[in-house]
């Protein structure tokens, strides 16, 4: 096991104030916390700077590192003597379901524990309900289906120890389902204590990328390629929805960016999304003399100002 | 390779299906009445209030976890926590319009 060093993690001195401590914890946390930060390794970050915070903030655990600490260096091996922490008293412990690492569980493990154990008193038997996130398909939610999810459940073992379970769980994704939303399954969270009932699961959702359509609520854009003339003159063209391949009449005189809407064949509901096909003109290339021919032609046949309206 | 639809957990959209009591979502939190009625009176969470008693729809859920989790990680006070809430939100929006695009 490596020693950590605490203060380094939070970047303060060894003899910072409290003051200090807690300005540094909320600056970092600020950029870290899982729900705010896009940083790569948020959530790694974030428990580390919370673990160092669990610790420097109270002064009984902060003496109780710094004495211990005298002697270690950064990375080095460390093991905790035998009874290090005798003459220290320990007060509250941490009260979310962050799991610390092997370090701060050699130093702090039983109190820790010892406080998380009290919380579902107040209902007693009934297991606590576990949350995780998934990517979901958008497939999945127009079509309804069934799909498999891997999660890591943190669970107590038979020692007091928090650690991390992997399960897979196939789960019909209801249809309709929207990004930001939570699936349930029920009793599928911490298991009952004795009489009681399991715990629910809730899932919460958010779509990968889709190749071809982008979401907004409940309707579905498609960006549909159309050349110059299939714009300008009218025409049917093929075109891929979520039910499969349709022709889509353009109509003559379209232009980038005209929208045509597809009613009621967005995400599905009682009130179902619309889909809708946002032109897009496609330009042929001119690499060959035939094409630049017909580019010539048209030019030549067409008074035609692009920047009419930047006033050029 | 999907797996077969028999032996597949039934789940159900908790966003739209459910409706929750106050006591009800104290108890998912766990955590008191009254700071429900904080997260109401700041304006976290919407509530609909049916023959004088409050009721939640299950995305009340999804938001006051959240904001717990910043109220209790980034020590912010309430006003902040809703300012957050609801920003957090608006970017999730826009990320997920500039993601489709990409």
């Amino acid at each position: 096991m490596e020693f950590k060093d605490y203060y380094k993690v939070m970047g303060v001195a060894r003899d910072a104030t409290e003051a200090q401590i807690k300005q540094a914890y909320r600056k970092l946390a600020r950029k870290y916390h899982p729900d705010v930060s896009k940083e790569k390794d948020a959530e790694a970050r974030f428990k580390e700077v919370g673990e160092a915070y669990e610790v420097l903030k109270s002064p009984e655990k902060r003496a109780a590192y710094d004495q211990l600490g005298k002697d270690y260096r950064p990375g080095q091996d460390f093991r905790p003597p035998p009874n290090w922490d005798s003459g220290f008293e320990f007060s509250g412990a941490g009260q979310g379901d962050e799991s610390y690492s092997d370090f701060f569980d050699s130093l702090f493990g039983a109190q820790a524990r010892a406080g998380r154990g009290r919380r579902g008193e107040a209902h007693p038997g009934r297991g606590q309900d576990h949350h995780a996130k998934v990517l979901l398909d958008l497939q999945a939610s127009l079509n309804g289906g069934t799909r498999s999810f891997t999660l890591r459940m943190p669970e107590i073992d038979a020692e007091g120890r928090l650690v991390s379970k992997e399960r897979t769980l196939n789960v019909q994704v209801p249809k309709g389902i929207l990004p930001g939303q939570q699936i349930r399954l029920a009793g599928q969270g911490e298991p009952a204590h004795g009489n009681g009932t399991a715990g629910d699961l809730y899932i919460e959702v958010e779509f990968q990328p889709d190749p071809l359509y982008r979401v907004d609520g409940r309707d579905l854009y498609l960006e549909l390629p159309v050349a110059p003339w299939e714009a300008a003159l009218g025409a049917t063209v093929k075109t891929p929805t979520p039910g499969g391949n349709v022709e889509l009449k353009i109509p003559a005189g379209s232009h980038a960016g005209s929208k045509l809407r597809l009613k009621g064949r967005g995400i599905p509901a009682s009130q179902p999304g619309d889909f809708y096909v946002v032109l897009q003109i496609a330009l042929p290339p001119a690499n060959d003399e035939k094409a630049k021919a017909a580019y010539a032609a048209l030019a030549a046949a067409l008074p035609f100002n692009p920047r009419a309206s930047l006033g050029v | 390779m999907s797996p077969s639809d028999d032996q597949a957990l039934p789940g159900t959209i908790f966003d739209e299906s459910a409706i929750l009591s106050i006591k009800d979502l104290s108890r998912m939190c766990s955590v008191d009445e009254r700071h429900i009625v904080e997260f109401v009176e700041e304006g976290v969470l919407n509530v609909v209030t049916v023959s004088s008693e409050w009721r939640f729809t299950g995305d009340a859920l999804r938001r006051a976890r959240l904001a717990l989790r910043l109220e209790r990680d980034l020590e912010l006070n309430l006003a902040g926590v809703a300012l957050a809430v609801e920003l957090l939100e608006e970017l999730a929006q826009l990320r997920r319009e500039l993601g489709a695009k990409r």
